[in-house]
């Protein structure tokens, strides 16, 4: 649109539309509305057979595309893993394709319904991701893999239900499983031993004790909570703790799974009570001061040195406190009676999923059943991963670190059978919502019963239009 | 105002009536030589890129708008539904409103703040132009993402803009949730970035058209009585009007299309306080699965950008016909 200086007429010329252009206008708006745009798959899928045995066949090359968004020392692990599984297969060849939590969720949809699909993935559970992959039929189902490989007997129900739906994708918590993982994570909180013994304070079994720590550090100067919700996504993470003391759990779960029997609301009074002490606690000052402007790993920087009593996040962050630190402890968020089952989110880590267009599915199980064995958990556990076939793992984690603290509250909880879904996992655009009404509950910019009414507004919204 | 004229003096055709009907005979009286079509196989080349590249996504574009469609499943027949979304939903239209709020600190203050250094500028000579020129245009050479990263650093709660504040005791004024993350300080703290790469190519465009006004016209106003401010008005801005409409679309079409600043340094948040129309598209694009959404989402900011775009030509030509 850069323009000369020209003579006036000239100008003048310039500035009509060619009517050329408003005849290709016109062209273009009716090809467009002429056709449906298609899906990919089409067709529904079937659950391949039962492998003729386990591992990988030795019938020629393989090469299996395998894409992930693990970072840090769990990503040197992985590369580990797979030079060790190359090893142990000298004819397959692993193609990593490396991508961060975010990337991955814009592009997977895009690669997996492509010519050139990827042969393994890791899908994020629920609706916005994992869900519209079995809905479009891009996921293999895995349950015969599951059978011939033990992977059901391994994990625990609700870890397989979190990656199950139905065929069709319109029912998820049941059906046929399309994910697997025996990687765990929990929310809990972490906290500083030193600074919980200068107040005088003892690790809080109820509820009311956690507050009462809390004001006791707000009165003694002392950031009570750390955090730092620049990101929004930490936001989800405060207040689901506090949500999942207060509703009981598997209401949560059947919210999460939209389970259409018991026609869930996300507008009940135990989530705007959750709701209204989140504000309280952001009114009474708990939080790090400046915490709508600063970053998540800004705030797991300043916890590390010493800022803060409490820190509300997951136990991805052991790696970066050390795994042998004994300065920080981490127990799940107590529950209002003593005594109480504990219960925290979490549950599975990301599943790995087999592609419908994968040339070498029975290769493909082969691998995952390699990243998740006994030898592969073992591995990633001293990286600060949960591995969920509990009881065998414990012995290896040196008793008094963080490490042993974090593991012992996962136990502790799946033991309970305390383990809550992620609530973002509930509609397509539930992350989007839940995380950007948080802040704006935490900055008193909606009250909790306005809170309730426009997640649920979200929520409502995707029911309905629900095949 | 070109009929008026021609009303007034019939006996002299108006330039551009003369221009057209020399034009028009042109196209009927082929010169001598290759033929007239051998053109369009010129511009084959350039044109199949353009059209694979814009007009096929356009067109598929346009026919995803009136879908609901997740991306990956088939779609079904939306009708109008997502326009109908565009003129209700309450987070399109607050998109909209946070662009005009930026277009201030993009399009309004940079012109206002180029135009006055360059009418100061004019009047002095400077050593090492070329150097401040070179300045000036850096951050429009970088690109936006790497610039955006350094700024979520400057507003950083440790970051040297709070530090300054406290040094000359303005720490109070410091919003506690941090600058990009205050409902009210996040989106002009946006646009004081957007103000900051924007006005260094305002106030280039507008030095190299003060150059060019000859200076017996400063003269002859200086002759005539003028001042500094006279000078500006009578001279300066007049000889700018043609690089203030390249400013003035540039900037405005700029911010509607915003979007890096606001990917790198707020995702559209607190809450919903910076969210601007593309990156609205881009999440429901690539994000939620709501592609039908943002295809129409996407051909009205198209439709809109067209609009302002001959609107603001239409108003600087109208300006200049006077």
């Amino acid at each position: 649109m850069i323009k000369r200086r020209e003579p006036v007429g000239g100008l003048r010329e310039k500035v009509r539309v060619p009517r050329v252009h408003l005849a290709l206008a016109a062209l273009l708006t009716l090809l467009g509305g002429a056709c449906t745009p298609q899906g990919i798959g089409g067709e529904p899928v079937t659950v391949p057979p039962p492998p003729a045995t386990t591992g990988v066949p030795d019938s020629g090359p393989v090469t299996l595309t395998v894409w992930d968004q693990e970072t840090g020392q769990v990503s040197k692990v992985w590369d580990r893993l797979n030079a060790e599984f190359e090893q142990h297969y000298p004819n397959v060849t692993i193609d990593r394709v490396n991508v961060d939590f975010g990337e991955l969720k814009t592009l997977l949809k895009l690669a997996v319904s492509g010519p050139n699909a990827p042969d393994i993935v890791e899908a994020n559970q629920g609706w916005p991701d994992m869900g519209g992959l079995v809905r479009a039929g891009l996921l293999l189902p895995l349950d015969n893999y599951a059978e011939a490989y033990g992977w059901i007997d391994r994990v625990p129900a609700a870890v397989r239900a979190v990656s199950s739906w139905t065929p069709d994708g319109r029912e998820f918590g049941t059906g046929n499983l399309f994910g697997y993982t025996s990687l765990g994570e929990i929310l809990g909180v972490y906290y500083n031993k030193q600074k919980l013994a200068a107040l005088g304070l003892t690790v809080p079994t109820t509820f009311a004790a956690f507050e009462q720590a809390l004001a006791t550090a707000k009165s003694a100067g002392e950031v009570p909570i750390q955090f730092a919700n620049n990101a929004a996504f930490p936001g989800i993470h405060e207040f689901v703790m506090i949500q999942d003391q207060m509703a009981a759990p598997q209401d949560l779960t059947d919210f999460i799974f939209g389970d259409r029997a018991v026609n869930p609301s996300f507008d009940t009074p135990e989530n705007v009570q959750a709701a209204a002490t989140l504000q309280d606690w952001a009114k009474a000052g708990y939080f790090t001061p400046g915490f709508g402007g600063t970053g998540y790993e800004t705030s797991i920087a300043n916890f590390a040195k010493g800022e803060g009593l409490f820190m509300i996040t997951g136990n991805w962050i052991v790696a970066d406190l050390g795994a042998d630190n004994a300065d920080f402890g981490f127990f799940p968020m107590p529950p209002m009676e003593a005594g109480d089952p504990p219960v925290s989110t979490g549950g599975a880590g990301f599943p790995l999923s087999i592609t419908v267009g994968s040339q070498h599915p029975d290769a493909a199980a082969a691998y995952i059943d390699f990243m998740t064995n006994d030898h592969a958990t073992s591995l990633l556990l001293r990286v600060g991963q949960l591995p969920l076939s509990t009881g065998d793992t414990s012995a290896e984690v040196e008793p008094g670190t963080l490490l042993a603290d974090v593991v012992g509250a996962a136990n502790a909880v799946a033991k309970a059978n305390g383990v809550v879904p992620y609530e973002d996992w509930a509609t397509p655009t539930f992350y989007d919502t839940l995380s950007a009404s948080i802040q704006e509950l935490m900055a008193e910019r909606l009250t909790p019963q306005e809170f309730v009414a426009k997640v649920q507004d979200d929520y409502a919204e995707f029911q309905e239009s629900r095949p | 105002m070109i009929r008026d004229l021609g009303q007034q003096a019939p006996a002299i055709p108006s330039p551009a009536v003369a221009v057209g009907t020399r034009r028009r005979r042109e196209r009927f009286e082929p010169l001598p030589g290759e033929s007239r079509r051998l053109g369009y196989l010129y511009i084959l080349p350039a044109f199949l890129l353009y059209a694979a590249f814009n007009l096929v996504p356009l067109a598929q574009g346009v026919n995803d708008s009136f879908f609901h469609w997740d991306g990956i499943t088939d779609g079904t027949w939306a009708g109008l539904a997502n326009y109908k979304e565009f003129f209700t939903e309450a987070e399109i239209r607050t998109g909209y409103v946070h662009v005009l709020i930026l277009m201030i600190f993009y399009a309004f203050l940079p012109i206002v703040i180029g135009l006055f250094l360059a009418a100061v500028l004019s009047r002095i000579r400077i050593r090492g132009l070329t150097f401040f020129r070179l300045l000036l245009f850096l951050p429009l050479v970088i690109t936006d993402v790497v610039t955006a990263v350094a700024w979520n650093w400057i507003y950083d709660t440790h970051g040297p803009l709070n530090a300054v504040f406290k040094a000359v005791g303005l720490g109070g004024l410091i919003p506690s949730a941090g600058w990009l993350g205050d409902f009210n300080t996040a989106l002009p703290a946006v646009g004081v970035f957007g103000l900051w790469g924007q006005f260094g190519f305002c106030l280039i465009l507008f030095l190299a058209g003060v150059m060019k006004i000859p200076s017996s016209l400063y003269e002859a106003a200086r002759v005539d009585g003028a001042n500094a401010f006279h000078e500006f008005f009578a001279v300066t801005l007049p000889g700018l009007r043609y690089e203030l409409q390249v400013v003035l679309v540039l900037t405005v079409v700029g911010t509607l299309g915003t979007f890096d600043e606001i990917y790198v340094m707020t995702a559209g948040g607190p809450g919903t306080a910076t969210t601007v129309p593309a990156y609205l598209v881009w999440r429901r694009m690539f994000q939620t699965g709501q592609v039908g959404s943002a295809a129409a989402l996407g051909i009205m900011l198209m439709l809109i950008v067209f609009a302002v775009a001959y609107g603001i030509n239409r108003l600087m030509e109208r300006g200049a016909e006077r």
